[in-house]
């Protein structure tokens, strides 16, 4: 059952094979057994997700149900939903219950799905291994010893520990893709705009994106098709016609032109990395892709602008937590300043500080034109990098991350080093296209262990059906998504 | 650009965030790298390109002027850390 695709799931519902709440206590079980070690879940409440699945069943029952209805997913812990305890990742907001709920946890509920609880994450979604949570590390399923990836790394756990069907992520930088990618599953970012903003906590509003994460790219645009949509509580929020993500789905790919970026295939990338990347590559000729080189000239400016850019949004959007309606607030204080400054100093975790202070320091008086504007002004020439792609190419592949997933301590004190970790993915939500990364295989290691390996897609706006076909084209021939990793059978 | 110690508490205080003096140092270490890294952009000449904030031609939306928000004072200020008669406590500002 834990293996079953969300169609298959439905049908089973729809059929009465199973009930909602039958399958949602396999998955509770489960969580119950597994997650005290991989630490996916901060927050799990039984009775909550049983009255869901029951409310589940009785439209199942009455004939008002949807392709998700009934079905277990869990939610990043940086969606508010009501009643459910909120973190974000961070002893910030330890005891925040959410008063309302997120554009896409309403959508979800609206959707009849099941939610199984809030996954671990880096603190505000800052990080790329899921070691700045408050909450602790979460292991990677397919070696405990290593990183699951971030910042969506408990969704990315839970996912490939069959501890749900499916979970969201958000994307600021590569925070689905680099952990899909580590754990060997499915993950899109969407174009910027899709999926509401609103009550997902905010890092870098221009920048963050929700998104799916799945094992296959048709349970990917079964998520899409509930999570995206207008909302009009978002400013930055597209109007557009509705659409359905499923609609390409097994059209073939002969003549679709595939480009392939040189810079992302030059030095920094892992050779182990870079061979399963080329066999997927591979695997697109045979299904008639038509391969062409491309150029993203500016790629490596992606990460100075994003470090740039995501601090200085960041800084601003963090300046709400000040202990007076909400989150910690310091036990002891001088006066009103000093309450400020010891909640703050005492409710963030060291790399969240240390992005506060980037973005104070890039957006204090005087610098704002060399740092901010000038970062701005090269987002445009990396947008415009693509722009020029895309007229040769209909999709993008390469590598998701420079390397297979690393050991849980090895760069927590490095930061830089850890910032490199999203060089192919951070340009792509400068960009503000959609970008995802599907299983395309195993790299052995140096102790011998074989870690998957993420291909990532990227698309012109607005192509995410496209990209969603493309993957499930490769999937029908691949079976490297529904590989497990052993010990939690 | 490098940045010492002073710098590092200054900003601190700007972002509201209270540093010890050996906080401070460590922080100082790791800014400056960070720092290095944000340097790389300064070797592109951007002159006339205009500063991109968001990737499709979209302008703010207006909405109709009338009140969508209901009253949820007890809701909202049940997961406050301190309050009174619907009220949220600071410390005193005004002598």
């Amino acid at each position: 059952m834990i293996n079953h695709s969300l169609k298959h799931l439905a049908g089973m519902l729809a059929g009465k094979e199973i009930s909602s709440v039958e399958l949602t206590q396999e998955y509770l079980n489960r969580i119950a057994r597994f997650n005290p070690e991989i630490n996916a879940y901060i927050t799990v409440d039984p009775e909550l997700s049983l009255a869901q699945a029951r409310a589940a069943d009785q439209r199942l029952a009455n004939g008002d149900a949807g392709p998700l209805t009934g079905i277990p997913i869990a939610q990043k812990d940086i969606f508010c939903a009501k009643g459910w305890k909120t973190t974000c990742g961070s002893k910030m907001l330890e005891t925040f219950i959410a008063p309302y709920d997120a554009g896409v946890i309403e959508r979800f509920n609206a959707a009849g799905a099941v939610s199984l609880g809030k996954t671990n994450m880096d603190e505000f979604a800052m990080g790329s291994s899921n070691e700045t949570s408050y909450y602790g590390k979460v292991q990677n399923p397919w070696d405990r010893t290593r990183v699951p990836g971030g910042s969506s790394g408990g969704s990315a756990a839970a996912v490939a520990a069959r501890l749900c069907a499916a979970a969201t992520g958000t994307d600021t930088g590569g925070s689905i893709r680099q952990p899909a990618s580590l754990c060997g599953l499915s993950g899109l970012k969407p174009t910027y705009g899709l999926a509401s903003r609103y009550g997902m906590i905010a890092f870098a509003s221009s920048l963050d994106q929700a998104g799916p994460m799945a094992h296959s790219c048709e349970d990917m645009a079964l998520m899409m098709n509930v999570m995206t949509g207008f909302d009009e509580r978002d400013s930055t929020s597209l109007q557009r016609e509705k659409e359905d993500y499923t609609r390409d789905l097994g059209k073939p790919l002969a003549g679709l032109r595939v480009g392939l970026p040189k810079e992302y295939f030059a030095e920094g990338l892992d050779t182990g990395v870079a061979k399963v990347v080329e066999a997927a590559v591979e695997e697109y000729r045979k299904l008639g892709a038509e391969i062409v080189e491309v150029s993203l000239p500016n790629t490596m400016l992606s990460i100075p602008v994003y470090y740039v850019l995501a601090p200085a949004e960041a800084s601003s959007n963090l300046s709400r937590y000040d202990g007076v309606r909400f989150g910690h607030r310091a036990a002891e204080y001088d006066d009103l300043m000093d309450m400020y400054c010891k909640s703050r100093a005492e409710g963030f975790g060291a790399e969240v500080k240390r992005r506060i202070l980037i973005g104070t320091y890039v957006l204090s008086a005087g610098y704002y034109d060399a740092y901010y504007l000038k970062a701005q002004q090269i987002r445009r020439l990396i947008a415009e990098d693509f722009a020029r792609a895309f007229e040769q190419c209909d999709l993008i592949l390469g590598p998701t991350a420079p390397s297979t997933a690393f050991k849980a301590g090895e760069k927590a004190d490095d930061p830089v080093s850890m910032y490199l970790q999203d060089i192919y993915t951070i340009a792509v939500n400068l960009a503000g296209l959609p970008g995802m990364s599907i299983p395309a295989g195993f790299a052995t290691v140096a102790d011998g262990t074989a870690l998957p390996v993420g291909l990532q897609v990227i698309g012109n706006y607005f192509d995410e059906a496209r990209m969603l076909n493309a993957g499930h084209a490769y999937q029908q021939v691949t079976d490297w998504h529904t590989r497990m990793p052993e010990g939690i059978a | 650009m490098s940045l010492n110690t002073n710098d590092v508490k200054r900003i601190a205080h700007l972002a509201r965030l209270a540093v010890s003096e050996e906080e401070a140092e460590a922080t100082l270490v790791k800014l400056s790298g960070i720092l290095g890294l944000i340097e790389e952009m300064q070797a592109v000449d951007t002159t006339g390109i205009a500063p991109m904030s968001h990737s499709q031609d979209v302008t703010q939306r207006l909405r109709e002027d009338k009140v969508t928000e209901s009253n949820q004072r007890e809701l909202l200020q049940s997961i406050a850390p301190a309050v009174e008669n619907g009220l949220y406590l600071v410390p005193q500002v005004i002598e």
